[in-house]
């Protein structure tokens, strides 16, 4: 296999993830220490030019986020760990959390100290509840050691809907309140919880916070690409010999993800589709493998990076069954604010079924293309506007597995 | 203790909790594995929140139901990558084993039997859960042993 850049996950089967004092032998809480004898605007340039970009989908820049959040005035202000982790085909932010929770605890008590924050919350997703109990040993640990200086951590579980992934959603789901999104502006970075200026980062993103700190930012922003530099862990599922996570740096091409990492296809047989990103992403064909899996150049190419889930089909596969499973997860996790997504989204849904049937037509796939491009930019949030990705990019890759299914 | 007393001394452990409606209904559904309308209506007074808005939340979340169910909840992930290993195989034999379909309970009141989407445990697909703990790639036959855990 070849060989991984673990700096995520460093401390990866090497200490015991329940014992704070292995985490503390490997050099844990000292970057933390050096975090709190900064000046808190120094401490926030040194997370901006390692360029650092969020790592829950979105790749805004983190140390840009902080500085909005730093400059905002309050009385309180939160810190909050989105570890709602539902896109399909994930599970990278459960393996940093359960191999090396203070890595994530550190890294929100510097984004705390950077932005005046001393209430932090971690949404954990409610199918994760053994990951709930790692996370409370830890944060006590952590409490009774006295490393925290002027912060405490809650943990507070979800309750199974995937939209609550979207930060503002995930807000309204902190308070109590069904998790719908919110309109913005105002940013949380503003006005997020409780009206409060808030953090809202993903756990890979603060898990890579100690780091960064404890070698500079420069030192991280020279790995990788230089537009979203660093690693990114990836979690590989479907047809590939390695069904396993890895961690590379962000100029790893799909093609080397696939092959080098992820030992290739399992019985002889060809490559025939990658969805990256997770459920919400494209479906890739052969011919764009050799694509970098950073942010930017995955976007030229009509794909995401996402969550970093890569999902592999071989040429026997059904890819218009695929891409009608999937619809259905978008019209069960719609959550109904907007019509465009509750509407289109069940509409998608019914029209792939059809056509999965066997009793489509090209103008179903056309009608396919329309709608979906009208969601693309009139649905509410994030979850409509990707919904009709997967079925558009197999429309427009794999003509030939819908033509054979149309009447 | 009558279950009214019991549903107010779990939700009351929580009120200190801003917001902490939810951790509620996830305590009171670990008891009851539903969520029971006097229990809703307690907490909706315990949390400051109308009834309608307390319904509103117990509704929301896939987790949750409102609807009594089976003491052992088994959900099969059909996401996209379980669904291609098999989950349709396995989600018939589970039918077939419980004798009910999807959002239905056993008559002894033992097990209850959704679907979900990801629950991300998919390095070893399918999975299913069942109160959720999870079980890895799973397949029809080792279905039985499975159950047999919680009879
Ligand atoms: C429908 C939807 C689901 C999302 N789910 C997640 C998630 O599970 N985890 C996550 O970190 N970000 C998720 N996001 C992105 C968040 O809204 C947000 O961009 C992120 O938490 C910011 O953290 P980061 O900058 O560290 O990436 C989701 C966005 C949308 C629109
Ligand atoms: S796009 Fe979908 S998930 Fe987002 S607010 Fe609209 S209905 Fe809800
Ligand atoms: S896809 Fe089934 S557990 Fe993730």
């Amino acid at each position: 296999m070849a060989e991984e850049m673990r700096i995520v996950l460093r401390n990866y089967g090497k200490i015991n993830p329940l014992k704070i004092d292995d985490y503390i032998a490997q050099g844990g809480y000292k970057p933390y220490d050096k975090a709190c004898n900064m000046d808190a605007f120094e401490l926030i340039q040194e997370v901006k030019s390692a360029n650092l970009r969020g790592r829950g989908g979105a790749g805004f820049n983190c140390g840009q986020k902080w500085q909005f959040a730093h400059q905002a005035q309050a009385d309180q202000k939160y810190v909050v760990c989105n570890a709602d982790e539902g896109e399909p085909g994930t599970y990278k932010d459960r393996m940093i959390m359960e191999n090396d929770p203070h890595a994530l605890l550190e890294g929100m008590a510097i984004c705390g100290y950077a932005i005046g924050a001393t209430k932090g919350y971690i949404y954990c997703r409610g199918e994760y509840p053994q990951v709930v109990t790692i996370l409370n040993t830890a944060i006590d640990q952590a409490q009774e050691k006295g490393v925290f200086k002027n912060f405490d951590v809650e943990v507070r579980t979800g309750a199974g809907a995937y939209v609550c992934g979207e930060e503002t959603a995930l807000i309204e789901s902190l308070e109590g309140n069904r998790g719908e999104p919110r309109y913005k502006p105002p940013y949380p970075p503003s006005e997020g919880l409780w009206g409060k200026p808030t953090i809202v980062n993903n756990v890979e993103t603060f898990a890579n916070i100690p780091i960064i700190v404890e070698k500079g930012g420069d030192w991280y922003a020279s790995i990788g690409t230089p537009a979203y530099p660093g690693t990114k862990i990836l979690t590989l599922t479907g047809d590939i010999n390695n069904r396993t996570f890895f961690e590379v740096p962000t100029n790893t091409t799909l093609r080397e993800v696939i092959y080098k990492y992820g030992g290739g296809i399992p019985g002889g047989k060809k490559f025939k589709a990658v969805q990256t990103g997770g459920t919400s992403g494209a479906f890739i064909p052969e011919n764009l493998l050799d694509t970098p899996i950073a942010f930017d150049s995955m976007s030229e190419i009509g794909a995401v990076l996402g969550s970093g889930a890569v999902f592999v089909l071989d040429e026997t596969r059904d890819i218009v069954d695929v891409a009608c499973r999937i619809s259905k997860f978008f019209e069960h996790e719609s959550c109904g604010k907007c019509a465009p997504c509750r509407e289109g989204t069940m509409r998608i849904y019914d029209l792939m079924t059809k056509i999965n049937g066997g009793k489509g037509s090209k103008s179903d796939t056309a009608l396919l293309n329309k709608l979906g491009r009208v969601m693309s930019y009139s649905c509410f949030c994030g979850l409509g506007q990707a919904a009709p990705a997967p079925v558009l990019s197999t429309i427009k890759h794999f003509q030939a597995d819908y033509d054979a299914k149309l009447m | 203790m009558n279950r009214l007393t019991k549903y107010a001394n779990l939700i009351n452990d929580l009120k200190e909790k801003k917001g902490g409606i939810i951790e509620a209904f996830h305590a009171i559904e670990k008891e009851y594995s539903y969520l029971p309308e006097d229990a809703i209506v307690e907490a909706a007074k315990t949390f400051n929140v109308s009834t309608a808005e307390a319904y509103g939340v117990a509704t929301f979340y896939s987790m949750f139901s409102v609807k009594p169910r089976g003491k052992n909840v088994i959900r099969l992930c059909e996401s996209a990558p379980c669904h291609i290993a098999g989950a349709d195989e396995v989600f018939d034999a589970l039918k077939r084993e419980l004798g009910i379909d999807v959002g239905e309970s056993t008559e002894d009141g033992l097990f209850a039997l959704e679907l979900t989407e990801c629950v991300g445990q998919c390095q070893a697909t399918p999975v299913i859960t069942i109160n959720g703990k999870a079980y890895l790639d799973v397949n029809p036959a080792k279905i039985p042993e499975i159950l047999a855990e919680y009879k």
